[in-house]
C-alpha cells in the first residue's frame, strides 16, 4: 500500500508563487545493501517524477538510489489560472503511483 | 630528575579519540565494497555539462555541515535567476564524490516556476563534498559545493 502526501495552496492570487510539496510513501532500496547471508537485496527505487499543470509539464525530477525514503520534493511554480495539478511517480518493477490538487486562482 | 607527564583528561581523552579514529578507518573501509569516486562525479560532471565551462556562483546549496544519521540529510539548492521567459534556470543537478553512485538528483524546471529553488531528502554513505550544477536558459553552467560530515552511513549498510 502506497499513498502521497500533496501539500499545494487551495488558494492564490494571479501571480503568486507558490510553494508544492509532495511526499511519497515508497522504501526506496538502493540495491547496494545485503542481507545478513551476503544476498543483495535488489534495487528498488521511485526513478523518476513529474509534475503538470492542466497537461503541460511544469516540473520534473530523476530519483537515484540516493534518494532517501519516502522521497520528498519542494518546489514552485506562480499560479495564473485555477485548474489542476497532476503528480506521477514511476520506479523499479512497475511502479506508478499519481495524484492531483486544485487550485483556485483569483 | 624528570618528572612523569600527568595523564591529564584533556590528553586521555585526546588520545582516546585519536586512537578511536584511527582504528575506525579501515573497518569502514571494508565494509563498503562500491562506492563512487571523485573521478566517477567528474565523470557524471561532464555528462550533464557536455565538457563546458561551469563558474562557481549562483547557486547556493543549504545542507547540514553535519549530519548525524546519512539515511535522509534534507537539501535545499536554489539558484539567482529572474525566471522569466528568456533567462531561467533549465535544470539543476547535485553530485557527490562517496555514495556508490556519483548522483544525487536531477530536477527541470519551467521558467513558470517563479523560483529557481528544490528542496529534497538525500542518502549520503560518507563525509564528503556535495556539488550542486545550475543549467541556465543560455547555455551556461554554475556551481556550488558544500562540505557535509556524515557520523552514521546510508545506502550500503546491512540489514540485520
Amino acid at each position: 500500500m502506497t499513498a502521497a502526501l500533496i501539500n499545494v495552496p487551495k488558494k492564490a492570487r494571479n501571480g503568486d508563487i507558490i510553494e508544492i510539496k509532495t511526499l511519497t510513501s515508497h522504501v526506496m532500496e538502493t540495491g547496494y545493501r545485503h542481507t545478513p547471508r551476503g544476498e543483495v537485496i535488489p534495487r528498488d527505487i521511485i526513478t523518476s517524477f513529474t509534475c503538470r499543470f492542466e497537461g503541460d509539464e511544469i516540473f520534473h525530477a530523476d530519483f537515484f538510489p540516493a534518494t532517501a525514503a519516502n522521497p520528498f520534493l519542494s518546489f514552485f511554480t506562480t499560479a495564473t489560472k485555477s485548474g489542476k495539478f497532476d503528480f506521477e511517480w514511476i520506479g523499479d518493477n512497475g511502479f506508478s503511483q499519481t495524484a492531483s490538487a486544485s487550485i483556485t486562482v483569483e | 630528575m624528570r618528572r612523569q607527564p600527568v595523564p591529564t583528561r584533556r590528553r586521555f581523552l585526546a588520545l582516546a579519540g585519536g586512537t578511536a579514529a584511527i582504528g575506525a578507518l579501515p573497518v569502514a573501509i571494508s565494509v563498503r565494497p562500491a562506492r563512487a569516486t571523485p573521478e566517477m562525479m567528474a565523470t557524471a560532471i561532464r555528462t550533464v555539462t557536455g565538457g563546458a565551462n561551469v563558474k562557481p556562483g549562483k547557486v547556493k546549496l543549504d545542507i547540514p555541515p553535519l549530519v548525524e544519521n546519512g539515511n535522509s540529510v534534507p537539501m535545499t539548492v536554489s539558484v539567482a535567476s529572474p525566471m522569466t521567459a528568456n533567462d531561467y534556470v533549465k535544470s539543476i543537478h547535485v553530485f557527490n564524490e562517496k555514495n556508490p553512485q556519483p548522483n544525487l538528483g536531477n530536477f527541470y524546471l519551467k521558467p513558470s516556476a517563479g523560483r529557481a529553488q528544490v528542496s529534497t531528502r538525500v542518502r549520503l554513505a560518507d563525509s564528503q563534498k556535495i556539488t550542486a550544477i545550475a543549467k541556465l536558459s543560455d547555455g551556461s553552467f554554475w556551481s556550488t559545493t558544500a562540505d557535509v560530515v556524515v557520523t552514521l552511513a546510508a545506502c550500503t549498510e546491512d540489514v540485520i
